[in-house]
């Protein structure tokens, strides 16, 4: 397990550092931060005698490690449109996309292995059918128009749900996470925008849970287990159920953090505050400070999670263990 | 008259396919006796595994049992509800597959696997079915089946997960063991070893067994009854000893005389001519006479019937007798 885990840290510092790397040829390229400090009216030679002082004519790598340097404690500049450290920024509005994002999983994991079981087991019923042709248009129509299609339905129309922002918050952990999760107005506000971000992903799920577990039923030791007496059920939601969930669960780990692109336009749609919509906002004023801690911290998010679901593979595969150990 | 303990009678296999129905088992009968062993033999393709299957109604979709009966312990197996059918598999009639490596689940224990076939069926605690598991792996000869038990499928080898999976089949102390080609994928060093095996703990306990297997030679040595497929069909049945000695058919003198052993050194092994005709195109009359010499004259036209001929002490489906 040591030695796994620390394969893993390693794999993830290289992951970073890559993506560092990517983040800080943007921001050398695309911004100027002395044009973003001073007016138009200041010289030419003091602009560069603050270049000179901002380090700004060093050499790209020169720079590019004050900047690694400045980002392993946390500080990736001043956002200039909100006048605040761009970590700040990111960390008042993750609770916003973390909670859309928990809360999608949630739901996507809770419908996605009944329904993709059930179509595994009764492939040829009209339920099964139907929930796979539901699924192709799930997939099929693109996050935006669902998202607009439901504020027509529900908040248009219906007048039953909110049509955009997280409602009513409530601050936890001394401040620093505002949770909407608490207030049935923050769920209410929570509910078009979760369906909205899971109409890609829940289909997906099903689909892939549904061809894993009729692969697994078409096996010799699914046929053994049947030949050795035990009852469906043990053998549908014990044995194939566990390898079934090997291959989803990897597929699932990179889905997740795929999922956080797309509160991008999720956020969008819904005015939701957190980082996909700001992430936009930032992209449209060029706040470039902003966009790289966007990027990192996505990237730490990315590499978190997908660290997570390959331990738990690891826990449910025992050839994964075994060669951890050795 | 003795009732036997194993009846099956004129089954018939059918496959459900988009063009049509096709028969893959016709008009198969045999009986089977206490502690009794019969042998299958047939080249791949006759309907030998899926004769195995079907005794406890496991034969893949699309294929189904569409005529016969199957009489075991008072019960015709084709007509009985699925429950009963469950409470039988692996515990009245328990099986052993091919290919040790895709039998066990790779995801869970082997005390677990086999722990598991006992409360399917036995009413008893998790630690006394682990010992009665621990027990059966010492009849297999596995060295320290106490710590073995933790361990999963890939941590041995083919040989020890044919003898797991034998310990599996012997958990309940079945009256038959159906054993498909249990030694067909493993190394010709180790078939030897667990064919005896396999025999040894059958005569002990008294099991009876049906072996399916291409191989001729191990048929004669462990079993006491052999039934020679065809195309779907029983050609011949009878004692072991009388078909390997005198063969009436001319399919089985054709597997007895492609026998390695049956030739001097150096020689070519003999070889039937042709191959088996494809279910989809069945020859008419005899599905053996395209590739038989003495075919002529009704052989063409009529399925000969499985029957005694002439004085020999068993069936053929051969009209040359």
């Amino acid at each position: 397990m040591f030695a796994f885990i620390t394969r893993r840290i390693i794999q993830a510092v290289v992951v970073m550092l890559i993506i560092s790397f990517i983040g800080f040829t943007i921001k050398h390229h695309v911004g100027d931060p002395v044009r973003e400090l001073v007016g138009v009216s200041v010289k030419a030679s003091e602009r560069e005698a603050l270049r000179e002082k901002l380090g700004l004519n060093d050499p790209f790598f020169v720079q590019y490690k004050n900047f690694l340097k400045n980002a392993v404690r946390g500080d990736f500049g001043i956002s200039y449109f909100f006048k605040k450290p761009a970590a700040q920024v990111i960390l008042e509005k993750a609770p916003a996309t973390l909670e859309l994002v928990f809360a999608s999983s949630i739901l996507i994991i809770i419908l996605s292995i009944p329904l993709g079981t059930y179509c595994a087991i009764k492939p040829k019923s009209i339920l099964s059918r139907l929930i796979m042709g539901m699924s192709i248009v799930g997939v099929s129509i693109p996050v935006f128009l669902t998202a607009i299609m439901l504020i027509f339905l529900f908040s248009v129309n219906l007048h039953i749900l909110p049509s955009y922002g997280r409602g009513e918050t409530v601050a936890v952990f001394g401040g620093l996470w505002d949770t909407g999760f608490l207030t049935i107005d923050g769920l209410k506000h929570l509910i078009l925008p979760v369906i909205a971000l899971s109409s890609i992903m829940l289909p997906l799920f099903i689909r892939l849970i549904r061809a894993e577990m009729m692969e697994v039923m078409q096996t010799e030791y699914i046929k053994f287990a049947f030949a050795k007496g035990l009852s469906k059920k043990r053998i549908w939601f014990v044995h194939a159920f566990k390898n079934t969930l090997l291959p989803v669960i990897t597929v699932g780990g990179v889905q997740l953090g795929i999922m956080i692109a797309y509160t991008i336009l999720t956020e969008t749609v819904f005015q939701w505050q957190g980082m996909g919509f700001m992430f936009l906002e930032a992209v449209e004023r060029s706040d470039t400070s902003l966009l790289v801690a966007y990027l990192m911290f996505v990237g730490v998010l990315f590499v978190g999670v997908n660290t997570v679901v390959d331990i738990i593979y690891g826990l449910i595969n025992p050839k994964v263990r075994i060669s951890g150990t050795k | 008259m003795m009732e036997h303990l194993l009846e099956v009678n004129n089954l018939e296999v059918k496959f459900k396919l988009r063009t049509g129905e096709l028969t893959a088992i016709d008009n198969v009968g045999f009986t089977l006796d206490k502690g009794e062993r019969l042998g299958i033999v047939g080249e791949s393709g006759a309907g030998k595994s899926v004769t195995g299957f079907s005794i406890i109604n496991l034969i893949s979709k699309p294929g189904y049992i569409s005529g016969g009966e199957i009489m075991f312990e008072g019960k015709d197996l084709t007509r009985v509800s699925e429950d009963v059918l469950r409470h039988i598999r692996g515990n009245r009639i328990s099986m052993i597959f091919q290919d040790p490596m895709m039998t066990l689940n790779p995801v869970f224990t082997i005390g677990e696997q086999m722990a598991e076939t006992i409360l399917a069926h036995k009413n008893i605690s998790r630690k006394d079915a682990l010992e009665i598991s621990v027990e059966k792996l010492r009849q297999v000869h596995i060295p320290s089946p106490e710590t073995r038990l933790n361990q999963y499928p890939h941590e041995f080898s083919g040989g020890m997960r044919q003898r797991i999976v034998i310990a599996i089949s012997l958990l309940l102390d079945p009256a038959i063991i159906i054993a498909d080609e249990p030694t067909t994928a493993l190394d010709v060093t180790i078939q030897a070893e667990i064919m005896e095996l396999l025999l040894e703990l059958c005569e002990k306990n008294d099991t009876g067994m049906i072996l399916i297997t291409h191989d001729l030679g191990v048929v004669s040595q462990v079993t006491e009854k052999i039934a020679v497929m065809y195309a779907g069909r029983i050609v011949e049945i009878g004692s072991t000893e009388n078909i390997v000695a005198n063969p009436l058919h001319p399919y089985t003198k054709g597997l007895i005389k492609a026998l390695p052993g049956s030739r001097g050194t150096g020689e070519k092994l003999y070889q039937i001519p042709g191959s088996m005709p494809n279910l989809t195109e069945m020859p008419k009359g005899c599905a053996f006479h395209p590739r038989c010499e003495l075919a002529e004259g009704e052989c063409f036209s009529k399925v000969p019937e499985l029957i005694q001929r002439g004085n020999f002490r068993r069936l053929a489906a051969c009209h040359k007798f």
